[in-house]
């Protein structure tokens, strides 16, 4: 073990929230600050080389390497868990930007009324009528709190939309039911497709209000308030599961590391895979990490901030023994309580005409939030609390991915000559209408250390204990209709019928948004953290990212994570480093 | 070291006269590659002669060259598949492989031990003399395993094959995409996203190398 020169701050994790916490921290305080990352080092200029659909998008190229680091997956506390072994629902980035580097640029603020969930459930319903196993809490933050630093965070990345509620006033062709904004987006949305302006056509004829996704694919080029530069996007189809070639989408390689870069009170450790967070008498001593060739190595620091994805957040607690494991017999502890990720269904529907599909952004389409949050239904009298947003988005599809999409039972076979004169048919004929729904927070869904399967290294791995309640499968049921009857107005062929009330999966992609495990909340018998996302036992400690949030939302969590980690990220520099002690 | 195995392919089968990376980087065909009867030596990276012969003729049915247009055949769907399995995804050098193995519920997808490589030989191996029967009785052998983790990959791969960029061994000529009106990875659509609504646009398809003017570093190069 090789004991480093103290830094003040170390930063373990290189994703959005990392880079986006060393560069406030580096800006605005005399802090050294330093980020520790797994993976390797990216670049702009690497990404044109890597428009492969077949090594990223199907072989997963740019994602964790799941031989080496995995999760364990048992749909209740009866079962015994076993390793996913290759990536299936949720894809696990790294390397410099992580996931930030392969994301699609879907940047939503979280409606209002989710900061205060249990709040809101409870004197809409009465708390009789929740779900006994209901975990939703309230966050401890509030939307108005956060709009200043979500606007910042717009800015940073230069997102694309239209506003739908500026300063309380309602702008049609924006999303009418947002919360509201103080100021219009960065820039304006991108195109339109065809496919994306027929479902806008269709939803507004039936009297929805349809929206442009809000994306950090830039429609134009854009200069943010640090002096960040960056193109419009070229609408090439290569946006989630590959890098930017031309730094349109906003990732943080092109966004926050030009600045962290030229600053001398910052450095980036690549290469360096944290193991533990050194802990002694309730404070944080430092970090222990191995380095890419098998060196172990522990930096001393006086502040720790851990940034890395929502699975390693809570397993590195776990690992390092800080904090109480949730126990959910006994209902006892906080670390790895409230997991949840994301409910969504998608409707195929197929087209008399050709799309040209293969033109596209990560989050180019139109959506409705008419049933978002419990807009636009009645309520538990029918079991559904809650629902999310339905839209058609058109991201570029890719010709192995694509090909065979037809009409249910269009062919008999799904081999041979019959199989493939119907898959060219079809062949660019068809898109997917597909709900983006929020999955509450239960009781039974929680993270903790697997007994059996280890890492790399030989530590435990994580498990998940997640399956989907009625719930869930009440939303999907809905959203299907609202599917049809938006597939219907716009002429299309599709697939109709209930979805299955399946088990949860770990096969089928649904999105990379896992939440939870080491939540914000009021007090520490219901939290890990404070609102600033500082360790109620540990005050020089923050866990910083979507591991807060009590619940999920219906929207993509990239921009909330974000505006939590400046909300953190201010309380640090006014208060924290003058005196570091809880700030609660 | 195991024998150099080769691929004898007839070179009117294949897709166009522009092979991609078929020795391991790209060439035009020159005389001095092509044997006296116009067919061109493939070197194997896993499969026997005799295995690649099998795997041609199963992909050929499940992708047949028929009225529709070219299949895989002529995209050289076996080169790709070989190259695949002698690569890390071949070897599973990218999945979760400790122990222990235990079988678990359909949600958790393959749960076995097997690697792509032992899957294919023991596939292969239990297709016998696929290659020389009739194609109705090879149909009869294919519907027969269709369940099979086998058969799944071999289908998965076959598409895989059609329409991955030329710098993994498929997709010859960019054969596929010619039939699909893919036009590849290309840089721009900024003009061109917002026109054409209604109307198939197909722009003429080009290669990664082509788009970037460097060869490509395909994963399964990887050692």
């Amino acid at each position: 073990m090789t004991n480093l020169k103290p830094v003040d701050v170390a930063i373990i994790g290189g994703g959005w929230t990392g880079l986006l916490m060393a560069k406030e921290l580096t800006a605005k305080t005399s802090q050294s600050v330093a980020v520790f990352e797994r993976g390797v080092a990216r670049k702009t200029e690497d990404y044109a080389a890597t428009m492969d659909e077949l090594d990223y998008n199907i072989r997963l190229r740019m994602m964790q390497n799941i031989a080496e680091e995995t999760i364990t997956h048992r749909h209740s506390l009866k079962d015994s868990a076993v390793p996913v072994r290759q990536y299936g629902s949720f894809l696990p980035g790294t390397g410099v930007g992580g996931a930030g580097e392969h994301w699609g640029g879907a940047s939503f603020r979280f409606l209002p009324d989710l900061f205060t969930l249990r709040t809101h459930l409870i004197e809409k319903h009465g708390a009789a009528k929740l779900p006994a196993d209901l975990a939703v809490q309230d966050w401890g933050v509030t939307y108005d709190e956060l709009e200043p630093l979500y606007w910042k965070s717009e800015q940073l990345m230069g997102i694309s939309g239209k506003a739908g509620n500026l300063r309380g006033t309602k702008i049609d062709g924006g999303n009418v039911f947002e919360g509201p904004r103080q100021q219009e987006y960065p820039t304006p949305p991108l195109k339109r497709s065809y496919a994306s302006g027929m479902f806008e056509e269709a939803v507004h004829k039936l009297g929805y209000h349809p929206y442009p996704t809000p994306a950090a694919n830039l429609s134009e080029a854009y200069k943010n308030p640090d002096g960040i530069t960056r193109p419009g996007c070229a609408y090439c189809g290569h946006c989630q599961r590959y890098g930017c070639m031309i730094g349109a989408k906003a990732q943080p390689t092109n966004t926050l590391m030009p600045l962290l870069a030229k600053r001398t009170n910052f450095q980036l450790r690549t290469g360096s895979w944290v193991r533990r967070i050194v802990h002694k008498d309730g404070r944080a001593i430092g970090i222990q990490f191995t380095g890419a060739n098998g060196e172990e190595f522990f930096q001393p620091a006086a502040t720790v901030v851990l940034a890395s994805f929502t699975l390693n957040n809570t397993r590195l607690l776990a690992l390092s023994k800080i904090g109480t494991l949730y126990d959910p017999v006994a209902r006892k502890g906080t670390l790895g309580r409230n997991l949840t990720h994301q409910v969504g269904v998608s409707t195929r529907v197929f087209f008399e005409k050709p799309l040209n599909a293969f033109m596209g952004a990560g989050e180019l389409g139109a959506r409705i939030s008419d049933f978002d949050g419990d807009i636009g239904f009645t309520g538990a009298e029918e079991g559904l609390l809650r629902l999310g947003m339905i839209a058609l988005s058109s991201s570029g599809d890719s010709p192995i991915g694509s090909f065979g999409s037809m009409p249910r039972g269009a062919s008999k076979s799904n081999w041979g000559s019959e199989w493939k004169k119907t898959s060219l048919k079809w062949k660019d004929h068809s898109a997917g209408i597909g709900m983006s729904g929020e999955h509450l927070s239960y009781r039974q869904n929680y993270m903790d250390l697997d007994p059996t399967y280890t890492d790399k290294f030989g530590d435990p791995l994580l498990r998940f204990t997640l399956d989907w309640t009625d719930h869930e499968f009440k939303q999907r049921e809905f959203a299907v209709q609202i599917q049809a009857k938006i597939a219907r107005e716009m002429g299309a062929r599709f697939d109709e019928g209930p979805p299955a009330r399946a088990p949860y999966n770990v096969i089928n992609y649904q999105s990379t948004h896992i939440q939870g495990g080491a939540m914000m909340g009021s007090s520490p018998d219901n939290s890990v953290v404070n609102r600033y996302l500082q360790h109620w036992n540990v005050p020089n400690l923050f866990v910083i990212g979507a591991s807060a949030f009590p619940q999920n939302a219906a929207q993509n969590p990239t921009l909330t994570a974000m505006a939590l980690t400046l909300f953190a990220s201010e309380a640090m520099i006014s208060r924290y480093f003058k005196h570091p002690e809880q700030l609660i | 070291m195991r024998r150099r195995e080769f691929l004898i392919v007839p070179v009117a089968s294949l897709g166009g006269t522009l092979l991609y990376t078929l020795a391991g980087e790209p060439f035009r065909l020159q005389s001095q590659t092509l044997g006296k009867d116009g067919t061109v030596k493939v070197p194997l990276r896993f499969f026997t002669a005799q295995e690649a012969r099998v795997v041609a003729a199963a992909c050929e049915r499940i992708f047949p060259n028929d009225d529709a247009g070219p299949g895989a055949t002529e995209a050289g769907v076996v080169i790709f598949i070989d190259r695949q399995l002698a690569g890390p995804y071949g070897r599973d050098k990218y999945r979760y492989t400790k122990g222990p193995w235990v079988q678990s519920v359909p949600e958790h997808g393959y749960q076995a031990k097997e690697s792509p490589q032992e899957i294919y030989r023991r596939g292969i191996q239990d297709l016998g003399d696929f290659a020389s029967l009739p194609v109705d009785e090879q149909d009869k052998k294919l519907k027969a395993i269709e369940r099979t983790r086998f058969f799944q990959l071999l289908r998965t791969h076959t598409i895989e094959g059609m329409f991955c960029d030329p710098m993994h061994g498929g997709n010859v000529g960019l054969i596929g995409w010619q039939l699909v009106g893919h036009p590849g990875p290309r840089m721009s659509y900024r003009d061109e996203i917002d026109k054409h609504f209604g109307q198939s646009w197909r722009p003429k398809p080009a290669s990664l190398e082509q788009i970037t003017g460097r060869p490509g570093k395909p994963w399964e190069d990887e050692g």
